[in-house]
């Protein structure tokens, strides 16, 4: 059960534990690790999603003569998971430029500390 | 050879997105905000074209690099989307009428350039969201939409550095909800193979009982709960909005959270189909006690809210309440009395967030304790406030009332206990919301204006456009040939029926 679906139960646990680190740390940074993981999982569901068992490189090659036909694997989910890496990317780096604003104007980066601070304005 | 007109889904989506890096590499007070205005300007009259068209001769498939669907992406206009294209996009040039002065006073004159860049962006995420015909596609233009968001509230943190943190808790929420919506996406993918909505939807009968695609619909509701700030994952929504700049914060209340309403109608009326998604599923009884826990709940919080801004946004979750409500009630008057409040939600939300945006600009300030007297003050402003203020109770001639008219009608309809215990809960909230508009109108008019305080009102490029939401709201609520007789399309079309 559990080797059968490998790649899919260590997506979930990936996912999980980024989930958990989104929601567990006060501090800002270990948070945006937590969702990267929790972003970098689902692009492991997609990769393996688009393997199938046996087939090769989507490259088109003329089967030889009485050979069985050839099984590719399927390379739509490995272009989309491209467009979802750009965007985890992009999510990253806005997030972490946002953690840089908050320290200059706030002076930590532990969300507790923000909280107390944000109460006495 | 296309001609122009075909072109048209298309345009709508590019126009905004090429003007994006253009409108970056502007400077000055006046130019990115001209741009941007007349970017959005031609967007409205390009989405009136294709609402008009779609009534008249039915949906409009247009391929993408000519590429047939389902192999390619797709923009399918049907009578929903164009609705909604015709929504956001004149609710952004309404709202950018007024923006000039208000962002100019909000924002460094050197920052303006970027500013307006995210806002095609949001623009474009949007517009793109609705347009759509491809599951995926949807996705990125959520991103599109979602990363320029995040930037656009973080820009209020020359007023209040609690943006930033505003901006980040929306940045952490934002993307588990995008990844919700992801992981969805590909597990229906991974049953059906295909992407295009339209095909998944041809297929979905065959595969409704398989468990991936069962999981699918929870990833794909849950993420999108998220996204629309159905209580109780909406946490984020009353900060982004009170610390975002006017504008900002105007154009989101009326567009950002409709889209991803408009999403979920898609995926539970288009793609899971209504046997399915209420019979099989059973989202009624998920979504409704979310929706009523969340606008009785967000009316009474709203009520002790200082900042006039923060009480604004906790009115919206409730308002989101009511049409994630319509919805749940998994019936053709439900889905009408839907669109009707997305509509008129929309329009008297933008119109009030303006005039809020008015009072910041002259006063200074949206804390209620310091606008005693403002009534006197700024007398046209907040005459405004409080119009748009009587249209979310839902008075008689306001755009509300035909919202709660189709609502209770829709829940009256169930014929059960059930639906009298919602009457009584929709006019419970309808009541908690006359007492948090009283509280505004009680210190605006019933205590008199400090000494040496500010006086007078915008300019009239903030006043008239403020105005002119409001006049468009009880146009609304007086003559619903256009609101009603669109949702009442919609709904039809959508459930099937005639």
């Amino acid at each position: 059960m559990f080797f059968e679906h490998f790649n899919y139960w260590v997506f979930i646990i990936l996912l999980m534990v980024g989930l958990y680190t989104v929601m567990s740390r006060t501090n800002l940074i270990k948070k945006m690790i937590g969702l990267s993981l929790f972003q970098i999982s689902v692009f492991l569901f997609y990769i393996s999603m688009g393997k199938i068992a046996g087939g090769t490189a989507p490259i088109l090659i003329d089967p030889a003569p009485g050979a069985a036909p050839i099984v590719y694997s399927n390379p739509l989910p490995h272009v989309l998971i491209l467009t979802a890496i750009v965007v985890g990317v992009a999510t990253t780096a806005l997030g972490l430029s946002l953690v840089v604003r908050i320290k200059e104007s706030f002076g930590t980066i532990d969300e507790e500390d923000i909280l107390k601070l944000e109460d006495e304005a | 050879m296309l001609s122009f007109v075909q072109q048209f889904p298309v345009l709508a989506i590019v126009l905004p997105l090429m003007s994006a890096p253009v409108c970056a590499l502007t400077r000055g007070k006046v130019f990115p905000w001209f741009l941007t205005f007349l970017v959005s300007a031609f967007t409205f009259a390009i989405s009136i074209e294709l609402l008009a068209e779609v009534s008249a001769n039915g949906p409009i498939s247009y391929h993408l690099g000519g590429w047939e669907p389902p192999w390619g992406i797709e923009y399918l206009v049907d009578p929903l989307n164009a609705f909604m294209l015709v929504l956001i996009s004149g609710i952004s040039t309404g709202v950018l009428l007024y923006a000039r002065e208000s962002i100019a006073h909000e924002i460094r004159e050197d920052q303006l350039g970027l500013f307006f860049t995210a806002y095609l962006l949001a623009l474009t995420g949007m517009m793109g969201i609705c347009i759509t015909g491809d599951a995926f596609n949807v996705f990125v233009f959520l991103e599109i939409m979602s990363l320029s968001s995040y930037v656009l509230i973080a820009m209020g943190a020359r007023n209040d550095r609690r943006a930033l943190t505003a901006s980040f808790q929306y940045l952490i929420i934002g993307t588990v909800g995008a990844t919700f919506y992801l992981i969805g996406v590909g597990l229906l993918y991974m049953m059906t193979g295909t992407l295009n909505i339209a095909d998944i939807a041809s297929r979905f009968a065959e595969i409704g009982g398989m468990r991936p695609v069962q999981a699918a619909v929870a990833f794909i509701v849950i993420g999108l709960a998220i996204k629309l700030a159905l209580f109780p994952f909406h946490v984020w929504l009353p900060n982004g909005y009170t610390y975002a700049p006017s504008i900002v914060t105007s154009f989101f209340a009326g567009t950002a959270t409709k889209v991803s309403v408009y999403l979920l109608i898609r995926f539970i009326f288009t793609i899971f189909g209504m046997d399915y998604s209420f019979g099989v599923v059973g989202l009624t009884d998920i979504l409704m006690p979310l929706a009523v826990v969340g606008f009785l709940s967000m009316s009474l919080v709203a009520i002790f809210q200082d900042n006039v801004k923060r009480l604004l946004a906790y009115s919206s979750v409730a308002q989101l309440g009511y049409i994630v409500l319509a919805i749940s009630l998994a019936s053709n008057e439900g889905l009408t009395a839907a669109m009707v409040h997305i509509l008129n939600h929309a329009v008297v939300k933008t119109g009030m967030f303006l005039s809020v945006g008015s009072i910041f600009f002259v006063t200074g300030t949206v804390s209620l304790k310091k606008l005693e007297g403002i009534g006197q003050r700024m007398p046209l402003t907040t005459f405004g406030f409080v119009l748009g203020g009587l249209g979310l109770i839902g008075v008689p001639l306001t755009p509300g009332f035909i919202s709660k008219w189709y609502l209770i009608k829709a829940v009256l309809d169930l014929e059960s206990p059930l639906g009298y215990g919602l009457v009584a809960a929709i006019l419970i909230s309808s009541l908690l919301a006359v007492i948090y508009i009283w509280r505004v109108v009680e210190v605006a008019y019933f205590r008199p204006p400090p000494a040496g305080a500010t006086r007078g009102e915008p300019p009239l490029t903030m006043l008239v456009p403020s105005w002119i939401f409001i006049a468009i709201s009880f146009y609304f609520g007086i003559d619903t040939t256009f609101s009603v007789g669109f949702s009442k399309a919609i709904a039809a079309f959508l459930t099937g029926g005639a």
